[in-house]
């Protein structure tokens, strides 16, 4: 970069001839190639290191139990076969593969729909109204993007299993629809306060409420804020463990993570291939989100702060 | 429209100020109804559990009966159990060793990215990856069948002809495989870098060149710098969010921290106090210990980073 910087900035001031200026500027581009090739090179390696354990994923789950763990580690098979899947769709202890994922896509747009809801009307109060404590209640907000939840968690499981509520979905819904994830009010808090005040100032003339204001103006506006929300919080609650892991009980009930426990911790390693089969059908939503928004998913985490 | 019939009649039945004042009341009114979700949320989800978690430190509680109130017992017999001594330490190392690790991952790939060539977009999509399914019960499954007796890492290394006979199993061994698992969930670091970079005017560089800087003083005497809010808000982040660690202990070790308590991670300790020994009092101390830590790391942080962290005006 630095050699190259040289010579072109000289370009302009020295009086030269079509020839010279071209010299320059043809070894420049070759020097640029082979920069860039090695470049392509060196990130094609590192993607493919980063990207190998989910490869090796995807290929163990299409490969007999004997070749998973054994001497052959290439990665395709001559023996791919769907079997590991067939068997992973069945479930375990009497539930079928499918019930999970209900029970996972339930829970997941549950989040979505309590986080989208209560964290952009929080949002609201704290970006555009104007009300004695707002600053001290914004302190707290942030304050608890930095406390550990497992402060919480004891007491909390106390509550609900005192109001009869564990091994229901309440415990790991209702916390979605009172805005208690602080980072999703914080990002919504900040992409509201990048919107012209004007536009509610305009409004508020015109005889608009705050409801009105908030329903016809900013939420329309905040979409990609919406969006990134609901993405996360869906990924997030259907990756969830701990969570379905303290509050359900009945298999029946379990989301996708939890089975998975149970399937590791019922067939050990008699049955790998299926676990892994099952391994990668838990994933497949975060997958297929992941190959659709990843745009979106990473310019969300690179403007917002976001935390994978 | 701004004449509107309600407001002439506010105006008729009302001098100027007050009507200010209302509009202020009604904000208020407004703003405390719209910030209701929040706020509920905050008192029934955080409040009360952080007060009444801190009563039931003092306590024994094992759901069952009456909190037996017994003072400071709980947190001086926790300095007395090895196993929570041990689960201290191996959350420690995971901290100090991991979290460096994966921001200098994070940073470095950041910098190599951060330059106009074509597949950047693509590159930055899938460094990024595993930063999404990393937490995921799936990928600790992998992680437990990648690094077993015989499994591709094992077989990789004895073809250098190191033969480590697994590491799950090791007890020296499984710090690092967890150290790895989080290394390799450096795509959310270093989005946020990428993003840093690109806030750093290139004519400082070239005016570097011109003086006949090289990479090396570049990045001491620009990069660094000018990027160390971003490396302030990534460290600390990623921290906090290292000492809460529980999946994939709690996958990888079937939920006993094993093998020799080497996985043993702080959460997972609290976890096993607390819902499998209903030791509920137990485990609120140590959920009380690991807030005062966390408050006093960040602390830390924010103090020292006066001296590291410079925020300039005119770096938009």
């Amino acid at each position: 970069m630095t050699t190259m910087a040289t010579p072109t900035q000289n370009q302009p001031t020295t009086p030269a001839t079509p020839a010279p200026v071209y010299n320059p500027k043809s070894e420049s581009t070759t020097v640029k190639r082979i920069k860039s090739t090695i470049f392509h090179v060196v990130a094609l390696a590192l993607v493919a290191m980063v990207l190998y354990p989910a490869l090796w994923m995807i290929s163990a789950s299409f490969k007999p139990n004997s070749e998973i763990g054994g001497a052959n580690n290439a990665l395709w098979s001559a023996n791919f076969s769907f079997d590991n899947f067939v068997t992973a769709m069945e479930g375990i202890g009497g539930v079928s593969t499918l019930t999970f994922f209900t029970n996972s896509l339930i829970l997941a747009v549950g989040a979505v729909v309590g986080t989208v809801l209560s964290a952009s009307i929080s949002a609201y109060a704290f970006a555009r109204i104007n009300f004695p404590g707002r600053g001290l209640f914004f302190g707290m907000m942030i304050a608890t993007l930095l406390l550990p939840f497992h402060v919480v968690i004891i007491p909390q499981y106390i509550v609900f299993q005192q109001l009869g509520l564990v091994d229901t979905y309440v415990p790991l819904l209702i916390g979605k629809f009172l805005a208690a994830d602080a980072f999703f009010v914080f990002l919504m808090v900040q992409f509201m306060r990048g919107l012209p005040a004007e536009l509610d100032e305009a409004a508020r003339i015109d005889g608009a409420g705050h409801v009105r204001i908030f329903g016809s103006i900013m939420l329309p506006l905040m979409k990609p804020a919406l969006i990134s929300t609901s993405i996360f919080s869906f990924i997030w609650s259907w990756n969830d463990f701990l969570g379905p892991l303290l509050y359900l009980n009945t298999p029946e009930k379990y989301p996708l993570p939890l089975a998975l426990r149970l399937f590791v911790d019922q067939t050990q390693s008699s049955d790998y291939g299926a676990m892994i089969a099952m391994s990668v059908l838990a994933l497949l939503p975060v997958l297929v989100f992941f190959l659709v928004f990843q745009r979106y998913i990473v310019e969300g985490v690179s403007t917002q702060g976001l935390k994978g | 429209m701004t004449q509107s019939p309600t407001l002439s009649r506010r105006a008729a039945s009302a001098p100027t100020p007050p009507r200010k004042s209302r509009r202020r009341g009604a904000d208020t009114r407004a703003g405390y109804t719209f910030l209701l979700p929040w706020l509920l949320g905050f008192i029934a989800l955080t409040v009360g559990p952080m007060i009444s978690s801190l009563y039931l430190s003092f306590t024994n509680y094992n759901l069952f009966d009456a909190p037996k109130w017994i003072g400071f017992d709980n947190y001086a017999t926790l300095f007395q159990d090895e196993r929570f001594l041990q689960s201290v330490g191996v959350t420690m190392q995971y901290v100090v060793f991991g979290t460096p690790l994966k921001l200098a991952a994070a940073l470095a790939i950041a910098m190599l990215l951060n330059s106009k060539r074509k597949g950047q977009g693509f590159y930055r999509s899938a460094f990024y990856a595993p930063s999404l399914i990393g937490a995921s019960v799936s990928i600790a499954i992998v992680w437990k069948a990648m690094f077993g007796d015989s499994g591709p890492v094992d077989q990789g290394l004895s073809f250098f002809g190191i033969n480590l006979g697994g590491w799950v199993g090791n007890p020296n061994m499984t710090m690092g495989m967890m150290i790895l698992l989080t290394v390799w969930q450096f795509g959310a670091p270093m989005v946020i870098f990428l993003a840093g970079l690109k806030q750093i005017p290139t004519d400082l560089y070239e005016a570097a060149s011109m003086d006949g800087a090289g990479p090396v003083r570049k990045f001491i005497n620009i990069t660094w710098p000018m990027l160390s809010p971003v490396i302030f808000f990534n460290l600390l982040m990623e921290t906090i969010h290292a000492f809460q660690i529980f999946a994939s202990a709690y996958i990888i070790s079937n939920g006993e921290g094993g093998p020799a308590g080497s996985t043993l991670f702080y959460t997972l300790y609290l976890y096993l106090r607390g819902f499998s020994d209903f030791r509920m009092g137990y485990a609120s101390a140590m959920a009380w210990l690991l807030v005062i830590v966390v408050g006093i790391i960040t602390l830390i942080f924010f103090k020292t980073s006066k001296s590291w962290v410079h925020y300039s005006g005119d770096a938009k």
